[in-house]
């Protein structure tokens, strides 16, 4: 017995022992990591909404994920890239209108519209339309481009934000990491970052088809913003300012990117 | 006698079955998305023959008014599938792999000549290793469709930071329309692929699982050739012996 214990046994097995090994080790790990799969996506499915805060309405690793994603590409993001722009006469007669959230306020009146840019905690600074309209003014044609998929080119004019940002004096405010801008009641509201906010192409506008803004497309003072999607463009502007945390966002409470750049 | 054929490397298996579900994810994010601005129709001289989509279609797979969610997954799994193809490449390129896949200066004839014998009108089809000519070309053509998906996707999700990317693709209208039509075509590829899987049976679609096909291989038809052979010989005389010893090795195991 120890004789033919110690000689080397024939491993090698009959071919039908191979295949049915082979079968069994590939086809169990294929119904495993299938299973593990289908049991990933229901966790992931069922996960829970996230705390309803500055950011809200998304699964909690979704969100996780948009956030790592917005840190991703803000590393290619460069003053350097611009929208493409087009002639004036490619620009749209009839201008697309989406949405009037912070529109609806019956009492508001356009003719006693101020801006109030808040420089720092109880320094509010209140400024008029014409005051904004003595500043340089930049021209834009471009593809405004919508959440929902929708785009239509554009002519937008006003005053370029970090010209806004020069005039007033606001170098120690554009430090900081982030402006919040919302309508005079406080309806709707973005956040943007500041890289974002002093893009080139970043405009405070005033006109549309070198006319006045009309009431339906924020009048009197609008933001342009061709490096985010149509929900970060503001309508209506009543209130600049600026923190180092994401100032609260409309579409970000709702389940969308609070990044949501181009 | 039956013979343990290697097919497809175990790289290949795992890309493949990967992409499988991350693609099904895609393509339903995606469709969650395109809801929201469903633009796209055929329509010849006024007539709609095709709007995409029609609402019992949406009503059916629970789509309307699920925007946000639907980016926020597809902008998840836009990585993993990203990944997976660019590790299937690499695979594919390094490990020489993509001679078996990419066509050939015979393949298009041939590819012509393996759809007649699928559709039963041609006897014979063309010699093949692999895959045949029309695998060849449809294969490789996935791998493409996957590269412009990706390509055209990022057009699309930053049309400003990388603005040359929407310009390759044509704008960002025709890149859009593009990344929809590659889903188009990967619905298409997927329900030919199933029944041709399905055609072919049950050893080449174990083959895409446990890597191998079952052959049978027929025995040598000269038994002369096999006396002159050295190695027949020596199996001729042991035989007796290993019988024996076998069989008193389970006398002694018993």
């Amino acid at each position: 017995m120890k004789t033919t214990a110690n000689k080397p046994q024939p491993v090698e097995l009959s071919i039908e022992k191979k295949i049915k090994r082979r079968n069994f080790i590939s086809f169990a790990t294929f119904f495993v990591a299938g299973g593990a799969a289908f049991g990933g996506w229901k966790w992931l499915y069922n996960s829970p909404e996230e705390k309803a805060g500055i950011t809200g309405g998304a699964r909690q690793p979704l969100r996780r994920a948009l956030n790592k994603t917005e840190l991703f590409f803000r590393r290619i993001f460069s003053n350097d890239h611009v929208v493409k722009t087009y002639p004036k006469e490619r620009a749209a007669r009839v201008v697309r209108v989406n949405s009037d959230i912070g529109l609806t306020d019956e009492s508001f009146d356009v003719s006693r519209w101020q801006l109030s840019l808040v420089k720092k905690k109880g320094e509010v600074l209140k400024i008029n339309i014409e005051d904004l309209k003595a500043l340089p003014k930049t021209e834009i044609v471009y593809d405004f481009k919508c959440v929902e998929g929708w785009d239509q080119i554009q002519h937008w004019a006003g005053l370029r934000f970090i010209d806004f940002i020069d005039y007033y004096q606001l170098h120690d405010q554009a430090k900081m990491g982030y402006v919040g801008m919302e309508t005079p009641d406080g309806e709707y509201y973005i956040g943007l970052d500041m890289e974002s906010a002093l893009h080139p192409q970043t405009i405070l506008a005033y006109e549309m088809n070198d006319k006045p803004i009309t009431e339906e497309h924020g009048a009197p003072l609008r933001l342009i913003i061709p490096v985010k999607y149509g929900i970060k463009n503001l309508k209506r502007i009543g209130m600049i300012n600026f923190s180092n945390q994401r100032p609260r966002d409309y579409w970000a409470e709702q389940g969308y990117d609070y990044y949501s750049g181009l | 006698m039956k013979v343990i054929h290697e097919k497809h490397p175990l790289a290949m298996r795992w890309t493949h079955w990967v992409n499988f579900p991350i693609l099904l994810v895609m393509i339903w994010s995606g469709m969650l998305i395109y809801w929201a601005n469903d633009a796209y129709k055929i329509e010849i001289f006024g007539y709609t023959f095709i709007h995409f989509f029609p609402d019992w279609f949406y009503k059916l797979l629970h789509i309307p008014a699920r925007l946000a969610e639907g980016m926020a997954f597809h902008f998840l799994f836009m990585w993993f599938f990203t990944l997976n193809g660019i590790f299937y490449l690499l695979y594919t390129l390094i490990s020489g792999e993509w001679r078996q896949l990419v066509p050939n200066r015979h393949s298009f004839k041939e590819a012509w000549q393996v759809l007649l014998h699928d559709l039963h009108i041609r006897k014979f089809s063309p010699p093949q290793k692999k895959y045949n000519a029309a695998q060849r070309i449809a294969y490789t053509a996935i791998i493409i469709m996957g590269f412009g998906s990706v390509i055209t996707g990022l057009a699309i999700y930053k049309p400003v930071q990388l603005y040359w990317l929407t310009w390759i693709c044509g704008g960002y209208h025709f890149a859009r329309i593009i990344h929809f039509v590659l889903t188009l075509g990967y619905v298409l590829f997927f329900m030919i692929h199933v029944m041709q899987v399905v055609l072919a049976g049950w050893n080449n679609f174990r083959s895409v699982i446990s890597g191998f096909e079952v052959k049978e291989l027929e025995p040598v038809p000269v038994p002369a050739i096999k006396k002159v052979q050295p190695k027949p010989k020596k199996i001729v005389k042991k035989p007796q012996v290993t019988d024996k010893t076998k069989k008193s090795d389970e006398n002694d195991r018993k």
